[in-house]
């Protein structure tokens, strides 16, 4: 059933909410939390939708609010839906005038107790979510790199604001790739001497998963420029040749392991509600997220050239595989170092040494690669 | 006991992932490269629950790159056609929605090998397709077989299977071995069995699959059992009375004629599933929730299982009557196609049981399944004591039961909790009202089904949390003297369908001054 309520307040729509549950007949208490999503009036159905289909898996109550600050009057206009297909609950608020302002007002007496919330911004978010109104009441704060214009830009900025609890589409858009790369290194446990990540301009995920490389492996990554759609290849060059994950139609992928027929895997761009329902499974801080955002910051101040792969990273002919191995020698000390500094927890600043430090030196060991390989490999250790 | 203890869980000494964090829980594990290779592809199981479990785990992501399936059975079907019948399974069995890429990805790894299990020319053509599969597929020689066939037929395909050096591990690859229950039909063939399959599979190969113990269950039972604190307290003989476990099914033996026959209902589902659901819940808390201590603590309690002295009074049995069921004329037990008319096989079996531990003393769990009840459950209710003293008057409180704590193993998995409440009015009257939870309503919808975990865990070789040998023994040797004695005491009972069993399980409770819950 649909409830409309025009110029209401908290408390009418709360009521409704539980006489609409009384009339239905089930009290669905199995909800498991509170969405909030804030949206503006153009895309507000196909969040609610999205918000609903990830309902399946996550019962919940939906919040959706639609901010229109203006001169009008304050004013509070519900639609409160139960049933119709929703597996929780859903209210659609629009938030008028000098409301719009205040509008964890409207949210806060809405909240189901004792469990969490998650706000969701799908156009975007703001610069810092913990710092905004709605974004405090959240236990979770999902935001969408992708969704605004200059996606690159605002996520950086959004990367350097990050506080426990938040998180971003562009790194649930991941979790295939990230997956399959891992699974990849499980069966094939060899060292990885450098990594490609190959997207369209400017995507988020992109960056993330170049620095999720570069800070999980220690290892030099370019970032390149793909016609898209999305993330197109990721590659991790090893002494035998390079694994690859590489999907150029955004749907099939082909995987690739050195010695090993070439194998497609289906790898289809995530669904909206697809990712929300991932962001919804665990609704702890992200820990593996904040070490990636704080390598994806190292990597912006990084200089360009540190961020390029030259012929020797790439190549894996026989021929180099004697000096891929000295590099693999070379560099097992850091490889070593990394875990224990990371288990022990310490602060920022040792956590990024191997992922910093290891492609500051290649940059400063590249000139001297001109003249020869053994000296940079020395370097380089 | 010593060797028990010496056997340990085993560490792991693989060589570290770097992109692997044990904080970076969005990371499913996806399986290696591998084959499953499915014996009797043909049948019911293979087409309504395995087929559509390998498509969702596939479209879940959790399959490797590479997949493989070859199908086994005695039809005239080229690869072409065996991938038509994946399709039409997977269309109407799958729980995800079908997505083109997906299928054709995996569609590519179908192989069928047409032939008889005896045909040494079809172990064969077995062996050189699994061979080019590696070659193509990039399986790597990592094979499952599931032996979706009857039990009798075991030796044989494990014979021909280690003859075709299919079982021949080389090293860094790996070949299991999946079996359904029943596990032999007593004791003695249970270890015939394990013989012939261990005779050539490691222990740790074999994965007996028991799908109603499929991981999710099973967690939520240890989740809900030692994730909390509010019900381990009273989960010892001071607060319940008994506990009543039961699988009951709407449905009759259908075209299992041949198989139900001779094997009952003790054999197919109490030894097995109701004696585990036992252990889970009756186990004292493992001191790890890794597969091997889990297994320890199952064991013991197993092993404290007694059974009554006087089978006569603590068990019953009955065999389904014709008549009306669910709106509908069924036929009995007796008249159903391929069941001798004199069978002496039962249909519906109860049995209570004694757990011989300080925390279960005088607690009695009464475990009961059947065909053709009221309605398809299983569910395991525990029982509770009355209040030692009420300060209500005998009227005030004639319609309060006790109070009990029943978990929906299925249909709708959830938890139930049945308590005392008053009336609304202006007398004081309690009444018995249920608190139902549901694992999130409609949650279900796209949790994994049991077999996707099964055969993920055996793709995986996750250390299985279903049964190993031992506790298939131990089931045997509770049951065994049940089933002796039935088979020396006439025929079971006849029972009215669509109802809850036999007059003779009602008396078994009554005797002891209890009933059974409707569930």
């Amino acid at each position: 059933m649909i409830i409309d309520l025009t110029g209401t307040t908290s408390s009418e729509i709360a009521s409704a909410l539980l006489q609409a549950r009384r009339h239905a007949g089930s009290p669905a208490m199995g909800m498991v939390g509170t969405i909030v999503v804030v949206v503006d009036e153009a895309s507000h159905h196909d969040a609610m939708k999205a918000a609903n289909e990830a309902g399946r898996e996550h019962p919940s109550r939906v919040l959706v609010a639609i901010l229109r600050p203006g001169r009008g009057a304050p004013n509070l206009d519900a639609e409160v839906r139960i049933g119709e297909g929703i597996p929780g609950e859903a209210v659609l608020l629009r938030l008028h005038g000098d409301l719009a302002k205040v509008p964890e007002s409207v949210i806060t007496p809405l909240l189901l107790p004792d469990s969490p919330v998650i706000v969701w911004w799908p156009g975007g978010g703001p610069k810092v979510p913990a710092d905004d109104p709605l974004g405090r009441l959240g236990r979770r704060r999902v935001t969408d790199a992708a969704a605004t214009r200059r996606a690159s830009v605002d996520f950086t900025a959004r990367a350097e604001g990050y506080q426990p609890g938040d998180t971003d589409f562009a790194w649930a858009r991941l979790t295939p790739w990230r997956a399959l790369m891992a699974a990849a290194l499980d069966q094939y446990p060899t060292k990885v001497t450098a990594a490609e990540v190959a997207a369209a301009k400017g995507n988020p995920s992109a960056e993330l998963m170049a620095a999720w490389l570069q800070c999980r492996l220690g290892v030099p990554v370019e970032l390149r420029n793909s016609r898209g759609p999305g993330v197109t290849a990721v590659r991790l060059f090893t002494p035998t040749g390079p694994i690859a994950l590489t999907r150029p139609d955004g749907a099939v992928a082909t995987f690739s392991v050195p010695g090993q027929p070439d194998r497609p895997v289906a790898l289809k761009r995530r669904t909206t509600s697809e990712l929300l329902s991932e962001e919804l499974r665990r609704l702890d801080p992200d820990d593996v997220y904040a070490k990636t955002l704080e390598c994806m910051v190292e990597r912006d101040r990084m200089p360009a050239d540190a961020k390029t792969l030259d012929a020797t990273d790439r190549k894996s002919t026989a021929a180099k595989v004697s000096v891929a191995g000295q590099k693999v020698a070379a560099k097992e000390s850091t490889q070593q170092t990394a875990p224990t500094k990371q288990a022990a927890g310490k602060k920022a600043a040792t956590k990024k040494a191997p992922g910093k430090k290891a492609p500051a030196k290649t940059s400063a060991a590249k000139t001297a690669a001109k003249k020869s390989t053994s000296k940079r490999v020395a370097k380089r250790s | 006991m010593t060797a028990e203890l010496d056997e340990g869980p085993v560490g792991t000494t693989k060589p570290r992932n770097p992109l692997r964090d044990p904080q970076d829980r969005r990371l499913p594990r996806i399986a290696g490269p591998c084959s499953l290779v499915i014996f009797g592809v043909t049948g019911d199981l293979a087409r309504k629950k395995l087929m559509p479990a390998v498509y969702d785990l596939a479209n879940r992501g959790l399959l490797p790159p590479g997949f493989a399936l070859v199908g086994f059975a005695r039809r005239d079907y080229t690869n072409q056609d065996f991938a038509q019948i994946v399709h039409d399974s997977v269309k109407e069995h799958a729980r995800t929605p079908f997505r083109e890429e997906v299928w054709q990805q995996l569609s590519e790894g179908f192989r069928f090998v047409p032939g008889d299990l005896t045909d040494d020319q079809a172990f064969k053509r077995l062996r050189e397709t699994v061979d080019e599969l590696d070659v193509t597929r990039g399986t790597g020689g990592n094979h499952a077989f599931y032996l979706s066939i009857p039990p009798g037929l075991f030796p044989e395909v494990v014979r021909q299977l280690s003859e075709h050096g299919l079982t021949n591990e080389n090293p860094g690859s790996w070949r299991r071995v999946v079996i359904e229950k029943p596990f032999g039909h007593d004791l003695k063939s249970a270890r015939e069995l394990n013989q012939v399959v261990e005779s050539v599979f490691p222990p740790e190969a074999v994965f007996r699959i028991d799908h109603y113990l499929g991981k999710e269950t099973v967690q939520n039972i240890l989740a809900l059992r030692f994730a909390n604190a509010m019900f381990e307290p009273i989960w010892n003989s001071n607060y319940v009375d008994h506990v009543q476990i039961t699988m009951a099914e709407d449905i009759g033996i259908g075209g299992r004629a041949g198989y139900y026959d001779g094997i009952g209902a003790a054999r197919d589902v109490i030894q097995n599933h109701l004696l585990q659901l036992l252990a889970l819940i009756a186990m004292e808390e493992p001191v790890s929730f890794d597969a091997w201590s889990l297994r320890q603590e199952k064991k013991k309690v197993l092993n404290a299982v007694q059974l009554p002295e006087r089978l006569d009074l603590h068990t019953a049995r009955g065999q389904y009557a014709a008549g009306w069921a669910g709106g509908a004329k069924v036929k009995g037990y007796l008249q159903e196609d391929g069941i001798p008319k004199d069978s002496a096989t039962e249909t519906f079996a109860a049995l209570r049981v004694d757990v011989d531990t300080r925390r279960w003393a005088g607690v009695p769990f009464y475990l009961r399944t059947g065909k053709r009840l009221g309605r398809r459950v299983t569910e395991v209710a525990v029982m509770f004591k009355r209040a030692p003293h009420l300060p209500f008057s005998k009227t005030e409180t004639e319609e309060l039961g006790q109070n009990a704590l029943v978990l929906r193993i299925q249909p709708d998995e959830g938890i139930t909790i049945r308590f005392g409440a008053k009336v609304p009015g202006t007398t004081m009257e309690i009444r018995d009202v249920n608190m139902d939870f549901q694992y999130g309503g409609s949650f279900t919808e796209s949790s994994p089904e049991a077999y996707e975990r099964l055969i993920l865990d055996v793709l995986l070789g996750d250390p299985p949390l279903f049964p190993q040998h031992t506790e298939v023994e131990l089931g045997w040797k509770i049951l065994d003297p049940v089933i002796d004695y039935w088979a020396k005491h006439g025929q079971p009972e006849q029972y009215e369908p669509g109802a809850w069993g036999p007059p003779n399980a009602h008396e078994m409770l009554a005797r002891d001054g209890r009933a059974w819950r409707r569930p």
